[in-house]
């Protein structure tokens, strides 16, 4: 009686411990698993938010989409796990998500935690939001003096926020809520007269409020802020997996590659594009990786190039309008570089 | 001296079998279960360090001691910026938690036993109503009543341009409740050092006037006498050092209404819904206490001449005192874990203070730890706390 009882337990929490040490390469199980499990942001307009079909749509979306293409061929293995600032990054070290794409501003002190982040998706600075119908005469960050700020917890903008009041001795009255909707409703209702985030998330929180037309964002930029997917640190195969999907969005773009015309151009004859495609003879490009050769014509077929889906989610095809700006390619004055694919 | 007889006869025996025996048996099944309580432990911490090596995470608490770099908007008991540490930002965080739970704590109370009594009034209405408010508060998530605080504080009161100005210079507005405070002078102290000698000798004068009573019969104004001297004495003493204290009004600045101190919607929404939902739970604690007393033990006071409101007093609610407190604990207990749902509404308590450090700084297994280490302290002492009080108010056995 006594032994059966113990064998059982041992038995038990050997199984337990065997089942937990098995976890290698993400790669790897990601496609056991079937699909990949992206982190996104709870409901930011242009980035990851639900669309009136009750699908996720967005720019971050797109990229997990283009990360699901690239692995799988199929854009559409994917499942969205929506996580709000606090949470995010618990959950990739929990190993709950995959790869995280919520725009995630790369730090060091966060390089250094257990994260890697493969590339920059979005190069944006921290930026402020108030009623101008309310507070009207100020035109500037630096009359902000006294104000009630909303600002979401536990992220970099929370610590801009605190640098840049303290740098032009100012003082402010911190209200800090730990989801993007509460820090939208409490703003909504007044309860703050100033709204900080990343700029191109304070124009997607504008199109959500009640009355769009009598806020204005502040011209003042305090801060870098570069955007981008995160990964846990230590498993670089399924960086370079994230790493070169982001680089194949991008050189994509640079050569015309196009949703439209990305199955007509696998025939092309220039070199550069055949071998981005994957059609150069006994090219191993793709399976170095750990994906497939056409694993580029499976992104683009997916999602389009990184200039696609700029415009269609954030850009002049949206309704957040934004310009690219910074970024736009290196070849039109822009931060966007993508490594050559060769 | 009976029940020593009912020991098992066979242990003598040969042929019965150890197992047979209930004693051994009894430890068999102790020796089993605390092996695998231990493996159980042995193997989670053991696994856990070894994720953690394998996700190049770095332990230890040291991390507490770095600046924490965001500012928290209510610290009302000591000075905290963006300059301070992580570990003065959880004992911020700390504070705000107690604040909430104590206030919460004391008015919870308040109400619970006035609806209470309410339910066992012998008015209609007064108890239907509480009755109503009972099943209102009792059936309603905490969260949902949080919200409902909140939204309806927001919604409700008027921007900070439009503040409604309330009697002695306090303000109203969705920002929260802005009152003077007395900024004390040089020599205030003497005015603090006499409320403490008052409250002390009230004390001792109460216990002069207990012993006198029991041994003369005569009665002392015992009331009248300790709140002349709590009030008195301290007035006195500003009046010594020529009243050292100006006060600080708040007007009404640029964004918002500037000086004297205010108390925002946060902690206010926070701090009414987690009274109101558990004075719902002490009402039902403290009429089952009521009527759990035998109808005899009034009848019994009555006959003996005493009036309704000293049969209460001194009869009903000693003894309903002994069924009230340990479910009471309970609930007090309830109260303070409840308060993590702060973060809802965004008062810096220790759970979103600690989320924000964990967040920072990506230690989440030493947060959880703090969490979980804090907690229960304050759950441990609250119950100690009652566990003594139970044993004061305990039927004393001769």
């Amino acid at each position: 009686m006594k032994n059966l009882v113990l064998k059982g337990v041992l038995g038990a929490s050997a199984l337990v411990l065997l089942a937990s040490a098995a976890s290698a390469g993400t790669l790897d199980d990601v496609k056991k698993k079937g699909f990949v499990q992206c982190g996104v942001n709870t409901g930011l307009a242009g980035f990851a938010a639900p669309n009136d079909k009750g699908e996720w749509s967005g720019f971050d979306v797109d990229y997990c989409r283009a990360v699901a293409a690239a692995v799988f061929g199929d854009g559409t293995k994917v499942k969205f796990t929506p996580l709000s600032a606090k949470d995010r990054l618990p959950a990739l070290q929990s190993g709950e998500i995959d790869v995280l794409i919520r725009n995630t501003t790369w730090t060091l002190s966060r390089d250094t935690q257990g994260f890697d982040f493969p590339g920059v998706n979005y190069y944006d600075g921290q930026g402020f939001m108030i009623n101008a119908k309310k507070l009207s005469g100020i035109n500037s960050a630096l009359q902000l003096s006294g104000a009630s700020v909303c600002v979401q917890a536990g992220t970099t903008t929370e610590l801009n926020l605190a640098d840049y009041f303290k740098a032009n001795k100012m003082d402010y009255n911190p209200v800090v809520f730990e989801k993007l909707e509460e820090v939208n409703a409490a703003y909504d209702a007044g309860r703050c007269d100033v709204y900080t985030t990343d700029q191109s998330g304070l124009y997607a929180i504008r199109l959500t409020l009640s009355a769009p037309d009598d806020h204005v964002v502040l011209p003042e930029i305090i801060s870098k802020e570069p955007l981008g997917p995160v990964v846990r640190q230590g498993d670089s195969q399924w960086a370079d997996v994230i790493r070169w999907t982001h680089y194949a969005l991008l050189t994509a773009e640079e050569l015309g590659i196009t949703k439209a015309n990305v199955e007509e151009l696998t025939k092309s004859d220039s070199p550069e594009i055949k071998r981005v495609l994957g059609q150069e003879a006994n090219t191993k490009l793709g399976t170095d990786l750990g994906l497939t050769n056409d694993w580029v014509v499976n992104i683009v077929k997916a999602v389009g190039n990184y200039g696609e889906l700029f415009e269609s989610n954030v850009g002049a095809g949206s309704k957040l309008k934004i310009a690219r700006g910074i970024n736009a390619q290196w070849s039109k004055g822009g931060l966007q570089y993508a490594m050559p694919i060769r | 001296m009976a029940s020593q007889d009912i020991t098992p006869v066979d242990s003598g025996s040969a042929k019965a079998s150890l197992l047979n025996d209930p004693r051994i048996r009894g430890y068999i099944y102790q020796v089993v279960v605390l092996v695998v309580l231990v493996g159980l432990v042995y193997w989670v911490v053991n696994n856990t360090i070894a994720n953690l090596q394998r996700a190049h995470l770095a332990t230890g608490f040291g991390f507490l001691d770095g600046r924490s770099g965001f500012d928290i908007s209510s610290h009302p008991f000591t000075q905290y910026s963006s300059d301070s540490t992580y570990i003065k930002a959880l004992y911020v965080g700390i504070l705000n938690t107690m604040l909430v739970a104590v206030a919460g704590i004391i008015t919870a109370t308040i109400i619970g036993f006035v609806i209470g009594v309410g339910r066992l009034s012998h008015n209609w209405l007064i108890r239907k109503l509480c009755t109503v408010y009972v099943e209102v508060f009792r059936n309603i998530p905490p969260l949902l009543v949080i919200f409902f605080w909140y939204s309806g504080v927001l919604a409700v009161l008027p921007q900070a341009r439009q503040s409604i100005a309330l009697p002695f210079n306090t303000f109203l507005n969705n920002r929260g409740f802005f009152f003077p405070v007395p900024v004390f002078g040089e020599g205030a102290w003497l005015a603090g050092a006499a409320f403490i000698i008052a409250i002390v000798g009230t004390f001792f004068i109460r216990r002069w006037a207990y012993k006198r009573q029991m041994a003369t019969g005569q009665r002392f104004p015992i009331l009248w006498t300790s709140l002349a001297l709590i009030i008195g004495l301290p007035l006195l003493a500003f009046a010594l050092k020529g009243f050292p204290v100006t006060p600080d009004w708040p007007v009404l600045g640029g964004f918002n209404i500037k000086g004297g101190s205010l108390v925002g919607p946060e902690f206010m929404s926070l701090y009414l819904a987690l009274s109101f939902y558990t004075a719902s739970f002490i009402a039902e604690i403290v009429r089952a206490g009521i009527r759990g007393v035998g109808k005899g033990q009034s009848e019994a006071s009555h006959a003996l001449g005493l009036r309704a409101g000293t049969t209460t007093r001194l009869v009903v609610v000693p003894q309903a005192m002994r069924i009230i407190i340990p479910p009471l604990t309970s609930q007090y207990l309830n109260l303070t874990k409840n308060s993590s749902l702060a973060v809802a509404v965004g008062y810096p308590d220790l759970f979103a203070v600690g989320g924000t450090i964990l967040n920072q700084t990506g230690r989440s297994i030493e947060v959880v730890a703090i969490f979980i280490t804090v907690y229960l302290s304050l759950s441990v002492l609250t119950s100690l706390f009652m566990n003594w009080f139970n044993a004061k108010m305990a039927l004393v056995e001769r």
